[in-house]
């Protein structure tokens, strides 16, 4: 058993951990009790437990703890609440961009470390930002999401 | 450490936020219900109801739910809180929005006073599943929610007018207050006229529902209550159900399709981490550990040795293998008036093409997940309960209380809302999973399907399809005749008492799979489209029955072939729907090409329904529709070209009018097909929630398009494996790939019924790509999906 250090949502966490294989997310979730970070495929295919690491996105399911210790971890949660959204929540919110709403941690948390990065994205760019790597929605919401993230590149929410 | 939201309070286990809400604002009496910890709401309304309450049990106090009963409906606190209870879930359809709004709308009361409660047995009415485009027509019909608010707001209002001694039409409800119209100082609000009891009325099938005009929160485009918590990560889905002492399980499933369990070595987990536990029941394998990362590993370590196992229908070879079953098929018409074979003679010009369509999965995009847990073992004082996102609480309720064996009444099933399922997915089978393992290990259990899990040994797939369509037209470019014999598979389908073997799981623990007994058709004696396996077009004769059709043909046959499958099947979104609709609305397309005709016009020219004619129009003039003839003149034959096409239905013959234009640009050297734009018009009565509606119509538009060019399930025959296993082998419409423009347009009389939404535009999304593919190219894409390969090969045709 050993214990890791890091950073959730702006509060230091100590998990204590018998393999150091085991994927962030079973802790974010079980440990944590996060529902921001979801299990979708567990191959790192689909995107729903994507989380910010050092403002960075990753796929909590495939990226074990000990490559997450010692580093700040941001979870959808972490960005704003319902009575507080982050502007990016609050353009999702406002184009009712979503369907399930299950997979929103990927788009959402790429689209924002894309978009905060270069403030000036266009459309095209922030789809091809998403496109860089495999992101899922099976609902389909994609012409509302890519709005949302437009607005929320255009300062328009 | 806090990383919950300190101003959002934990919910007890299990407990839906809704419910926790309404227990919250509950006055004394609601506080009633609360008898025991761990359980959430009792029925009120059943308390004191003697003969009704025969299914008490230590899990179900309340008995049963009398849907005929406006207190297994509705509650009004003394508090001025209005609880609603329905049978109908949230999916991200939208669908407890407009239930909101029903509420407030009937009752005249501020939605910030409403709270509703979906599908929980023995708390909720029993309505069976959420499916099938079903859930307007059921809670806006007969014997649903609506009727019950109407019969509540007629009674209360009999109870102001005692009570302000003035007849009911002297009186007006604002914000749940009653009025008297001549002098405003004189009212009583529902809370003091209720006075936190019960109704104790039988639903009023007689009852008045609000004026449709007079509507100030229906027809709103109110935005979904659900996305707030959804886009903040507070939502918590059935993979966020926690219960103290919870384990984790894993299911532990053949490679080999429809192999048995010949051993499993229990000591291949010796020493591992989390203390794992094996579970076997007949064919059912499965782990329980500590953590789900230890499940994860037992899993993969448990040595099982299966058996072989039946070799399976050559994958390529699928659509012959399918047209060689004849002696296994059960048979039915939908359509025959006996004089195709002389009207095909007699047509100037004959049509016929083929149409394929493969098996797909719906491919939740979260593994299935569920969490149970079961005391007592088995038998009379054995009790259950299950949280699942289960599109039939009671049907599940009743077909896992056959496999745990126990009494219906001990088994509580509890929606909690999981990822959107489109369907019978894996949701139904990995509760049963979940209940075997707690049973078993006699703790609660949480289990969540891997991803292999889901797509090979999880879910019930849409069946595959071979639609052969005939058509003979006279000298004036008139269709005289229509034919088609369609093919599909079945084997399972949705939960239930009788049949607990119709989802994976249930098969696994001994109970077996129904397949279709063969059977040769009868004359049809009434017209059901509900398959919509005849198309637009055709009278609909059957006998000497008037014809219910939406067109003009009248020589007409549709024989369909349903043959067992080797995989189980279930609803798919649009189930089978989806497949003839491709085959019919592209064949249409085929025939106007023959005689040179306008693909909307020609359709024009064969329809009498003047609700789908009006559909059609409407999406040809939003998308500016070019009139002329396919294939586009000029187009060039390599290169990148574009093209339009159109699709038009009458869901289900008699569930919500659509028609989609799609625009698409072909690469013909690459086999690339990109489609540009996508307008849809739709006519499902009058819009509860007119963004609502647009946002399932945007969502069906592209899935209809993904599961077009893109989603096929494939196995390896020789092996005895499906290989489409992940997002790599299954390949799907991502993120990244263009997304097309899309327009939609909506109609609906006012005072025109209900009809369901969710289901219209994906079943038209394959044929209208179709269509427009083939006006860019002159390439006839039909067999789904139209992936480069399939294009090329169609192009060599």
């Amino acid at each position: 058993m050993a214990a890791y250090s890091l950073t959730v949502n702006g509060n230091s966490v100590s998990l204590n951990v018998d393999d150091p294989n085991t994927p962030l997310l079973y802790l974010l979730q079980e440990n944590l009790q996060l529902n921001g970070p979801k299990f979708g495929c567990g191959l790192g295919q689909c995107g729903c437990c994507t989380v910010l690491l050092d403002g960075q996105p990753i796929r909590s399911c495939i990226t074990a703890i000990s490559d997450s210790a010692g580093h700040e971890i941001t979870t959808i949660e972490g960005l704003g609440t319902v009575d507080n959204p982050h502007p990016i929540q609050q353009a999702f919110i406002n184009q009712q961009a979503m369907h399930c709403g299950y997979c929103l941690s990927g788009p959402m948390l790429y689209g924002k470390a894309f978009i905060d990065q270069n403030p000036n994205a266009t459309r095209d760019q922030i789809l091809a930002a998403l496109g860089a790597t495999q992101l899922l929605c099976r609902c389909h919401s994609h012409s509302r999401m890519l709005q949302a993230l437009v607005n929320y590149a255009q300062g328009t929410i | 450490m806090k990383l919950r939201n300190s101003a959002r309070p934990i919910q007890p286990a299990g407990m839906t936020p809704d419910a926790y809400v309404a227990l919250g604002k509950a006055g004394p009496s609601r506080r009633d219900f609360l008898r025991t910890a761990g359980v959430m709401i009792v029925g009120f309304s059943m308390a004191g109801k003697a003969g009704k309450l025969a299914a008490q049990s230590p899990i179900n106090p309340s008995g049963l739910v009398d849907a005929t009963l406006v207190d297994s409906w509705l509650a009004i606190g003394a508090d001025e809180s209005i609880t609603a209870y329905s049978g109908k879930c949230e999916f991200g359809q939208g669908f407890s929005t407009v239930q909101y709004q029903l509420i407030a709308e009937e009752l005249n009361v501020p939605l910030s006073r409403v709270t509703l409660i979906f599908c929980d047995t023995g708390y909720t009415p029993d309505q069976g599943v959420t499916s099938g485009s079903q859930s307007h027509i059921a809670e806006f019909g007969p014997g649903g929610l609506r009727e019950a608010l109407d019969t509540a707001r007629d009674a209360l209002l009999q109870l102001a007018s005692q009570q302000l001694d003035t007849p009911v039409d002297q009186l007006s409800v604002t914000d749940g207050v009653v009025f008297m119209k001549s002098d405003p100082t004189q009212f009583v609000s529902y809370g003091q006229l209720v006075k936190g009891q019960r109704f104790n009325l039988t639903l009023n099938d007689a009852a008045i529902p609000k004026d449709p005009s007079q509507y100030t929160i229906l027809g709103t485009s109110l935005p979904r209550v659900d996305i707030p918590q959804k886009a903040t990560g507070q939502f918590q889905y059935v993979q966020n159900v926690r219960l103290k002492g919870m384990l984790h399980g894993k299911v532990v499933r053949s490679p080999i399709w429809g192999a048995h369990v010949v051993s499993v070595d229990k000591s291949s987990l010796a020493g591992m981490p989390g203390n794992p536990q094996v579970v076997v029941k007949n064919d059912f394998v499965g782990v329980v550990a500590d953590t789900e990362w230890h499940a994860i590993q037992a899993a993969a370590a448990l040595n099982v040795t299966w058996s072989s196992a039946d070799p399976l229908p050559s994958f390529s070879g699928l659509y012959d293998y399918i047209q060689q079953q004849q002696a296994a098929s059960s048979d039915s018409y939908t359509v025959n008036s006996g004089d195709t074979d002389q009207m095909l003679k007699q047509a100037a010009q004959v049509v016929s093409a083929q149409y394929l369509h493969p098996y797909q999965m719906h491919g939740a995009i979260a593994s299935s997940c569920a969490v149970a847990d079961v005391r007592g073992g088995t038998g009379p004082n054995a009790t259950a309960k299950i949280w699942s996102a289960t599109q039939g609480v009671y049907p599940q309720r009743d077909s896992v209380a056959v496999v745990l064996g126990i009494p219906n009444s001990n088994v509580r099933v509890t929606f909690v809302e999981g990822s959107g399922c489109y369907g019978c997915n894996g949701n139904d089978t990995v509760s049963f999973d979940a209940a075997l393992l707690s049973q078993a290990v006699g703790k609660p259990v949480r289990v969540q399907f891997s991803r292999r899990d889901e797509n090979t040994a999880g879910e019930n797939y849409g069946p595959a399809h071979v639609n052969n369509l005939s058509a003979g037209v006279d000298k004036n470019g008139q269709i005289i005749v229509w034919t088609s014999e369609a093919w599909t598979l079945s084997k399972g389908g949705r939960p239930s008492a009788t049949a607990p073997g119709n989802v994976i799981t249930g098969a696994l623990a001994g109970f077996p799979a129904p397949v279709p007994t063969p059977s040769a058709a009868t004359p049809p004696r009434t017209f059901s489209n509900n398959s919509n396996t005849a198309c637009n077009y055709v009278t609909g004769v059957v006998g000497n029955n008037p014809a219910g059709g939406t067109g003009t043909i009248a020589s007409q046959q549709v024989l369909v072939h349903t043959i067992p499958s080797p995989y189980f099947t279930g609803p798919l979104r649009s189930p089978e729907r989806l497949q003839n609709t491709f085959a019919n609305e592209s064949f249409m397309d085929e025939v106007a090409v023959a005689v040179k005709a306008d693909p909307v016009q020609f359709r024009l020219k064969h329809l009498s329904d003047q609700r789908l004619i009006a559909v059609l129009n409407a999406a040809a003039k939003a998308a500016n529709w070019d009139t002329r003839p396919s294939p586009k003149p000029g187009n060039a034959k390599t290169g990148v070209v574009t093209g339009r096409g159109v699709s038009c239905v009458l869901y289900e013959g008699s569930n919500g009018y659509c028609a989609l234009v799609a625009e698409v640009s072909v690469d013909q050297d690459a086999g690339t097909i990109t489609v540009t734009k996508l307008t849809a018009s739709q006519d499902s009565g009058p819009p509860s929630n007119p963004d609502g509606l647009r946002n399932q119509m945007e969502g069906g538009a592209m899935q209809g398009m993904g599961r077009a060019l893109f989603e096929e399930v494939k196995w390896n025959d020789r092996a005895g494996i499906i290989t489409s296993t992940d997002w790599v082998s299954y390949p799907v419409y991502q993120w990244g790939m263009p997304v097309p423009q899309i327009q939609t347009v909506l109609l609906g009389p006012l005072n025109a019924p209900k009809r369901g939404a969710g289901e219209c535009t994906i079943t038209l999304v394959g044929s209208a790509i179709a269509n427009a593919v083939f006006d860019a190219t002159g390439v006839r894409m039909r067999r789904i999906p139209f992936t480069p390969a399939n294009f090329q090969a169609a192009q060599g045709s």
